[in-house]
């Protein structure tokens, strides 16, 4: 679809499974399909004419900002907004004029809404009683859930005695109970504290895997998102700006906006000078150099693009390297050491501030750095990437 | 010896110091503030009620005050007589009239409760899913009839419920009905009346109740499968209950109560405690008697508002 999806298949060096993933395959029929769905609030277009398929047992993230339009996305699926034009079809059902309560699909909210009034069996389950369960077998499926996400001893519970990850759990277990095809969570781990939220995470891939439902997650995260999704939907103003796995989004960005948004990354503006089949070289005056990047990208000479680097590509020495492709000069103006890794700013001579991060790999660091040294910054001919958008 | 002189020292010093911890954790501020309504309450409630008890047992005399004294000191001949007359419980007991009077006003407060929380309920639920901008407009919508006193408005029902009023006039017109409709100084009027009067009291606690109210709860509610007519009643209603009690309680006791309503559209068959109450105070002049009346009524009313409140209380500490 894009130029970045095909490198992605390119490059994929870690595959997630032994077989091609579904959506990998040609004319693997996709479990959700959304087809040019537009949702406008008055004048204030929200969805922005998305199309997107997504396969079964795929944990998908909508990765975003605030106003990105991904909750809007989410909340049409579960049928609590209508589309202003396009179509949403589940496992080969359109959903126009399906009303949430008749959807095969169940969403965790961010805020977990559990029934404040109902303990936490009552609440789990709520939905198995609506669709007319017996009882015998409500008690039964809804003990194992809660079997599931270790809460089994805290049924009689009303939702407020809680701890917060608790009543995630909750949560999460009134939303599996009913057995959706299709589970929608929004930021569900937003309300969680750093540790909790790690463990949370593996947990939910786990009882992804264990269940083969199809996850779609809303996120700002975008950890969450790297560390959840077998594909991330990066969103911006209503639309999908690129689809492909965490891998991809992260070394092969397809816009500016992209790069910015997922990680940390060093932008050098500057212009086309040499454009061949398998390789480009780019004058920039930001970085005070001519760089070099070993693959050829879609543009025209002369042309402006950005050439990005992650901080952590970029190698830092007092001596200049051997080689002197892709080698720049700057002073240190910021050291901030963070354990694992240093984190430093380099100011080159046109003012530009460089991100670099160095994992600290032994004890005593074999070069010292310190405030002020002059130093030069270098990156290999394959790690950079040239956006033109 | 040594030893348990040594205890009893120690156990002094903690006496001594859990005292003064006391003294010193005394919250003045806290204290003033519960002090003024809880004199107040003591003065003008409190003491009124006692006064009142004293004069139920106490006899009716041509006198004044019209009521027989507990207390006698007759100082000539050096002997204090007190008595206590039971009587007029024991009458209340005797005689049916009160006991219906009672029943009877506890039915027709009950069921104009009711009908107060059938109407009230869809208004306070209409307000709190309005925009905000307009609730405010709506609430004051709802306490503009206080701006008027209430006694006019009882008036005004009577110019609508009489045999020639605005209902029946607008009816024949309209020849729905050919003989006019007797509405006024029925049971009828009756519940009209509380119910009209006592309805802000029902919305607003139930609109409390309502605003607050989490609206994903709904969405979790239909995504779980629950049509709305489900939601409502799994997770509206029960999420209300405070509201619906309150409002309840607000309504139905001044309306056990109520007076001036079953006066003046009330029929003579009407029976409410409040008319039975006037009526032994200004009619036939037994103080105590309506005293008595006035106590077993508040003993009725407080009895099961202690209850609510308590379980209430109780189910909060959960």
């Amino acid at each position: 679809m894009t130029s970045s999806q095909t490198i992605g298949q390119q490059h994929s060096a870690i595959p997630v499974t032994a077989e091609v993933p579904l959506w990998k395959q040609d004319g693997a029929e996709p479990f959700l399909r959304i087809e040019n769905v537009t949702k406008k609030f008055g004048e204030f277009v929200a969805v922005d004419n998305i199309s997107l398929d997504i396969y079964k047992n795929e944990l998908f993230c909508l990765l975003g900002g605030s106003g990105s339009g991904k909750s809007t996305l989410l909340r049409m699926l579960a049928g609590f907004e209508s589309p202003t034009s396009g179509r949403i079809i589940i496992d080969g059902v359109d959903m126009a004029g399906i009303q949430p309560w008749k959807r095969p699909i169940n969403m965790m909210f961010q805020s977990y809404a559990l029934f404040p009034h109902l303990s936490v069996e009552d609440n789990v389950a709520f939905g198995l009683k609506r669709e007319g369960v017996a009882r015998s077998e409500v008690k039964q499926r809804v003990a194992q859930m809660l079997d599931m996400v270790q809460l089994g001893h805290l049924g009689k519970r009303k939702p407020h005695q809680l701890s917060g990850g608790q009543r995630q759990r909750v949560a999460l277990a009134r939303s599996l109970v009913k057995r959706p095809k299709l589970l929608l969570l929004d930021e569900p781990l937003g309300a969680l504290d750093k540790k909790l939220r790690e463990e949370t995470q593996f947990e939910l891939i786990n009882i992804q895997e264990e269940l083969g439902v199809t996850f779609v997650v809303v996120t700002h995260d975008q950890e969450e998102a790297m560390t959840l999704s077998t594909r991330i939907g990066v969103m911006n103003h209503g639309v999908i700006v690129q689809t492909a796995e965490p891998l991809d989004v992260y070394e092969y960005p397809n816009s500016r906006f992209v790069a910015e948004f997922v990680g940390s990354v060093n932008l050098f503006e500057g212009k086309v000078i040499e454009d061949l089949p398998d390789s480009v070289r780019i004058k920039s005056k930001e970085a005070g150099a001519i760089l070099f990047v070993d693959h050829g990208i879609s543009c025209a000479p002369n042309q402006n693009v950005h050439v990005a680097i992650r901080p952590e590509k970029i190698k830092i020495s007092h001596t200049k390297p051997g080689n002197t492709v892709n080698c720049i000069q700057g002073e240190i103006e910021e050291i901030a050491y963070m354990g694992s890794l240093s984190v430093f700013k380099v100011r080159l001579e046109s003012g530009k501030e460089v991100r670099v991060t160095q994992p600290n790999f032994s004890r005593a660091m074999g070069e010292r750095f310190t405030w002020k040294d002059k130093v030069y910054l270098s990156w290999d001919v394959d790690s950079s990437v040239v956006l033109t958008s | 010896m040594s030893t348990s002189s040594g205890s009893a020292w120690v156990t002094g010093a903690s006496s001594r110091m859990a005292k003064y911890n006391l003294f010193s954790r005394v919250n003045w501020g806290r204290l003033g503030v519960i002090a003024i309504p809880t004199l107040w309450l003591g003065i003008f409630f409190f003491v009124p009620f006692l006064v009142v008890f004293k004069i139920s047992l106490a006899e009716p005399a041509i006198a004044v005050p019209p009521y027989s004294p507990l207390f006698e000191w007759n100082l000539e001949e050096a002997y204090a007589t007190f008595k206590l007359n039971m009587g007029n419980y024991l009458f209340l007991l005797e005689d049916t009239f009160y006991l219906d009077a009672y029943l009877s006003s506890i039915k027709i407060a009950a069921v104009s409760t009711f009908f107060a929380l059938i109407i009230g309920f869809p208004v306070a639920y209409l307000i709190a899913r309005s925009k905000p901008s307009m609730r405010a407009l709506l609430l004051s919508l709802v306490i503009l009839p206080f701006w008027t006193s209430f006694l006019l408005r009882v008036y005004a029902w009577m110019g609508f419920l009489k045999k020639n009023g605005i209902v029946n006039e607008f009816l024949l017109s309209t020849g729905i009905i050919d003989q006019p409709l007797i509405m006024l100084q029925t049971d009828f009027a009756v519940y009209i009346g509380i119910v009209y009067t006592y309805l802000p009291f029902m919305i607003l606690p139930l609109y409390t109740a309502l605003e607050k109210m989490d609206l994903t709860l709904l969405e979790a509610a239909e995504d779980l499968g629950a049509r709305p007519i489900h939601s409502f009643f799994l997770i509206t209603v029960p999420l209300a209950v405070p509201g619906i009690i309150a409002g309840c309680v607000l309504v139905f006791i001044p309306a056990v109560g109520e007076f001036v309503i079953p006066a003046l559209l009330g029929g003579s068959d009407t029976l409410m405690i409040g008319r039975v109450l006037w009526d032994e105070f200004f009619l036939n002049r037994d103080w105590p008697m309506a005293s008595a009346v006035a106590i077993v009524m508040l003993v009725v009313l407080v009895l099961p508002i202690m209850l609510i409140r308590n379980r209430s209380g109780k189910e909060e500490a959960l």
